[in-house]
Formats: C-alpha cells, sequence, structure tokens
C-alpha cells in the first residue's frame, strides 16, 4: 500500500531527529559510557515517590482537573512567585500538562497561525521548530554563537523579524548549548518583544540548575513582558523527575483557556500519581528549603567545573556554561564536522557524545557533553577523548 | 561552623576518598593550595578520622558473624554510662558502641570469625561485667544498606544512552 497518499504531508515533511540515528549507533555499543544523555543521573528523591506511593495505596486512580490538581497548581503558584517573582492565579493562568513537552506542543498549537514566523534562538532543543511546522507555522533560527556565550543579542534578533512574525521562543537556560540569559540580556530581547509586538514561550525547565553566583530570571518578570509570556516549566531536571511527565504552563487566562481547550479534547489531564508526585516536592521543597534541589544542584556544578576545565586542558574552546547540565565545547580545531567527530569518538573509544548539528546548524562545529553522570564514569570519559584528541592532532 | 568549601570537601570524600586534590579544587573552584588546608583542617579537627574502604564482606570468602547486643547496665555515681561504655568498646570484638534512648542502656555492635566465638564474647566477656544486669543479643542475618551506600545492585543506569 503506498501510505504517501494517507500520510499528513506537512508532518511527514519533518525529517525524523537527528538524535535518533546517533541513538541507536551509541545503543549498539554495549560498554560506551554516555555523555549523551538528557536528563538527569539521580532518583527522585525518595519523600516524592513515597507521595505517590501513599496515593496509590489509597486508591487516588482517578481523572484530576483537565487543568491539574488544584493543591498542585497551588503549589506551582507559591513556587513561582517565591522564587521567580511570578503572579500567577491558580484557577485561570495555570495548566499542569504532560511534561513541558506538551506545554510546548500547545502554546505553539493555541498560538500559531498558517504562514505565521516563529523565532528560534540556534542551536535549541530539537522539538521547537518541529513543533512549529506542526502547528502550520514557519520556524525561523536565529543564530547565536560562541563569543557571545551562546545568548540571544537583539541585534540579530532584530534582523530576523519580519511583518509574518508573532512569536519567539525563550529557551534559557539552554539545551544544548548551557547558555544563561542574564537580566540586561532578557530586558534587550525585551525592547525587540515590544516594538514588534510578539508573544513570547519561555521554556525554563532548566531554571533550578544555574551555577556559579548566577540566578535564573524569568522573562515574565521582566516588566510588561507578563502579559506576553507563555511560561514553561515542570518537573523533570530540578527534580530528578523526568519519567513522571509533569510539566506546566502559565500566562495570560485567555490564552492559557486555548491551551486547555486542546488539552481537554487531546490529553483529558496528566496522569494523576505524576501529579500528587509533583505537588510533594514543591511542598516538601518549600517546607524545607528546597533541601534536594540544592544538594544536586551542588553535586552538577562539581561535575560542570571538572568537565569544563578538563576539556580546556584538552586544547578544545570551551565557553563557561552557566546553566543546565551540558558543557558544549568547540571541536574545530580537529577539522572534523561535528557528526564525524561523535562517530568517530563513539567507534574508536566507546564514548558517546550528541554532534551540535543535531540542535540546529548553529551547532556544527560543537559537540553535547552531559555532566549528569558519575564522577568516576566522566572522569574515564575524559580521558579517552583526551586520548581520542592525541590520536587525531 | 563548617565552610562552604569544607561541606563540599566532605560530599566529594564520602564518595571517594582517594579523589586527588587537584580533582577537588577544579571541582570546588578553588587551589590545590586551600583544598590541601582545608582537608588538613577537617583532619586535625577530628572531622575526617579515616580514609576507609567501604568493603561487602558477604563477597569475600571470609567467615564473620556480627552481632547487635542490647546492653542494660547499672550507670556509676559520677561517671555515667561514659565508664562502662569504655571498659566494653576496648574489646577488639567490639566495633560500635552507643549510649541509647529507650528500654536499654548501651547498643553494642560486635563482630567475630564464628557463631561459636561471638557466643563465648558475649558470656565470657561481657556478661560478667559487674554493672552489666542484662543482655538481649541479634544477628545480623544479611546487610541490605550501610553508611547510605545500598549492597544490592542498585546502580543500573535506567536511562536511555542518548536523549535530547
Amino acid at each position: 500500500m503506498n501510505y504517501d497518499l494517507y500520510l499528513n504531508q506537512r508532518i511527514a515533511s519533518v525529517p525524523p531527529s537527528g538524535i535518533r540515528r546517533f541513538f541507536d549507533l551509541a545503543a549498539s555499543r554495549k560498554d560506551a559510557i554516555s555523555l549523551g544523555v538528557g536528563e538527569p543521573d539521580f532518583r527522585t528523591p525518595y519523600l516524592i515517590r513515597d507521595a505517590a506511593i501513599n496515593s496509590l495505596i489509597d486508591g487516588e486512580t482517578q481523572y484530576t482537573a483537565n487543568r491539574g490538581l488544584l493543591e498542585l497548581r497551588q503549589e506551582i503558584a507559591l513556587y513561582l512567585s517565591d522564587r521567580y517573582h511570578l503572579s500567577y492565579d491558580p484557577s485561570e493562568e495555570i495548566l499542569v500538562t504532560i511534561g513541558a513537552s506538551e506545554a510546548i506542543d500547545l502554546s505553539l498549537r493555541a498560538l500559531v497561525n498558517d504562514g505565521d514566523e516563529v523565532l528560534i534562538p540556534d542551536p535549541s532543543y530539537v522539538s521547537y521548530a518541529p513543533g512549529v511546522v506542526f502547528a502550520g507555522g514557519v520556524p525561523v533560527p536565529v543564530k547565536t554563537v560562541q563569543k557571545d556565550d551562546f545568548r540571544l543579542k537583539p541585534d540579530l534578533l532584530e534582523k530576523s523579524v519580519t511583518e509574518k512574525t508573532r512569536l519567539l521562543i525563550l529557551p534559557y537556560p539552554n539545551n544544548p548549548t548551557g547558555a544563561i540569559m542574564e537580566k540586561a540580556d532578557l530586558e534587550a530581547v525585551a525592547e525587540v518583544v515590544r516594538r514588534h509586538d510578539l508573544l513570547v514561550i519561555s521554556d525554563e525547565i532548566y531554571s533550578e540548575l544555574v551555577y556559579d553566583a548566577h540566578t535564573h530570571i524569568s522573562f515574565a518578570s521582566i516588566r510588561g513582558m507578563a502579559e506576553r509570556t507563555i511560561t514553561i516549566n515542570g518537573f523533570s531536571k530540578a527534580f530528578a523527575m523526568t519519567g513522571w511527565r509533569v510539566g506546566y504552563a502559565c500566562g495570560p487566562k485567555e490564552i492559557i483557556a486555548v491551551m486547555n481547550k486542546i488539552h481537554q479534547y487531546a490529553i483529558m489531564c496528566a496522569p494523576r500519581q505524576g501529579q500528587v508526585a509533583a505537588a510533594a516536592a514543591l511542598r516538601l521543597g518549600r517546607e524545607n528549603g528546597y533541601e534536594s534541589v540544592l544538594s544536586m544542584r551542588e553535586s552538577y556544578d562539581r561535575r560542570r567545573r571538572l568537565m569544563v576545565t578538563a576539556f580546556r586542558d584538552m586544547g578544545l574552546d570551551c565557553f563557561e556554561p552557566y546553566g543546565a547540565f551540558y558543557v558544549f565545547p568547540s571541536i574545530r580545531c580537529t577539522g572534523m564536522s561535528s557528526e564525524e567527530f561523535c562517530s568517530r569518538l563513539l567507534q574508536e573509544k566507546n564514548v558517546a557524545a550528541v554532534p551540535g548539528n543535531a540542535f540546529g546548524p548553529s551547532g556544527e562545529g560543537h559537540i553535547r557533553c552531559c555532566y549528569a553522570t558519575a564522577v568516576d564514569k566522566i572522569n574515564i570519559a575524559l580521558e579517552r577523548m583526551a586520548d581520542f584528541l592525541a590520536d587525531h592532532s | 561552623m563548617m565552610t562552604k568549601l569544607e561541606t563540599s570537601l566532605l560530599d566529594i570524600l564520602r564518595e571517594d576518598c582517594r579523589t586527588p586534590l587537584e580533582k577537588m579544587a577544579v571541582m570546588t573552584g578553588s587551589s590545590v593550595e586551600e583544598v590541601a588546608a582545608a582537608v588538613e583542617e577537617l583532619e586535625k579537627r577530628k572531622i575526617i578520622l579515616r580514609y576507609t574502604p567501604m568493603i561487602n564482606w558477604d563477597r569475600t570468602d571470609r567467615e564473620r558473624v556480627e552481632a547487635m547486643i542490647e546492653v542494660r547496665v547499672t550507670p556509676q555515681r559520677d561517671m555515667g554510662f561514659d565508664a562502662i561504655a569504655r571498659r566494653i568498646y576496648r574489646f577488639d570484638e567490639v566495633k560500635s558502641v552507643y549510649l541509647m534512648s529507650g528500654s536499654y542502656d548501651l547498643l553494642v555492635l560486635v563482630e567475630a570469625r564464628t557463631l561459636k566465638e561471638l557466643a563465648a564474647f558475649v558470656s565470657a566477656k561481657l556478661s560478667p561485667l559487674e554493672t552489666v544486669t542484662g543482655t538481649a543479643t541479634s544477628f545480623v542475618l544479611k546487610r541490605y544498606k550501610e553508611e547510605g551506600v545500598i549492597f544490592e545492585n542498585d546502580d543500573t543506569d535506567r536511562r536511555l544512552v542518548i536523549s535530547p
């Protein structure tokens, strides 16, 4: 049968993720050390897991409200106000989703009309551009470069704006670069947003993982931006809860209502036990000063320093990433492309890293290495990479 | 008061006490000299007592029995429980001694090569001490977790090798 006649052409036109191909390659090698993961190496703190276990024992197995458990939305409102000076009404301005991923998809589907252009800093997380295409829009990459510490610069942003531009995706702290945006950077972006009357999807999933005296600033806390911003966050990275699939979107009630319309028809509600665990994570955090988040962050920070220093000692050009849990060194000095570097590193030294171009054309010449891995494994991987570079110098 | 550097060093050393000073300096963003001085200070203040491997004896072929003994004693004037605790912890068989709240006074962790040796220790050495009024011995059958380390294979990395 020729299924091409049946398949949705818009969706079929999007190529499969570049990461997928590399995954198959890496998964076939048994004893490879992987710096290619995109999730914490911690398990969800036990008290959080315990809350979900108890809810199962108590028979809490029903649907929740479409927008999510009220207790969880209230905790989210408290958390965002406490940590990032944001003010959202739990009844109308917060929607609990299946991970931040669903929140991204919903906000694109709610805000993009056919042919609208959506600005996306490049390189960035792999889902944004396909999400824009699925929603009928046109993704427009905005180059970010190592010279600027991969921050989004207002002049490059301005140049990419056309009369069709409606939306900017702001993914900081950034996957894959580890870049952050400081207050002045955000204010400069806000200026462009205001001038061109844009809306912003601010994906802040790595907001708790910011290091070395830097703090995370929420875009919606910049003056005048709350009414223009969908703030997206979740529990996967800060609380090591990737498999639970719980995230949320907050924003103007008119937009959240439309997102909730898609959510209630397509999804119904995020899984209940995940929501219970997420509520426990925030409640416990509020009570103990986010103890587990802080201790995980300390541990990431130590490994971050270890990896950055080692790459620089190897002679790789490596800017200091202050967010997320990735290091994004340049491998241009080897003369290899990102893909070639990663394939050969895997074949010759059994270390998996992700080619930077999987995250967009501006990622070419870089590789993404995740430091959310045990120190002894990081040390072995770094030794092997040093050998690899020596072999190819 | 502990400094932030000292707390970080304890975290690192507790994971791997063989971490070189240079690595610890990088990980904490300090100089090697600062780290060396801080470690020395922790040793001097007896916060770090020694650097020791954690051994899973069940995987060795060494014969070994462990027991926890609840000991009831009569406290002595002016000395409280300290004098009798000292009498007890000096025996080589005794690995740990704690003063406890609750229905008994001292918890004594004892290790010996065989059951017979351990029984002999309780009947010939511990019980006859003049202030000991009673003991209850429980043998350790299996160790699941010690010092935060889980002994069963719990360290499987269940993550996907590559994820976005």
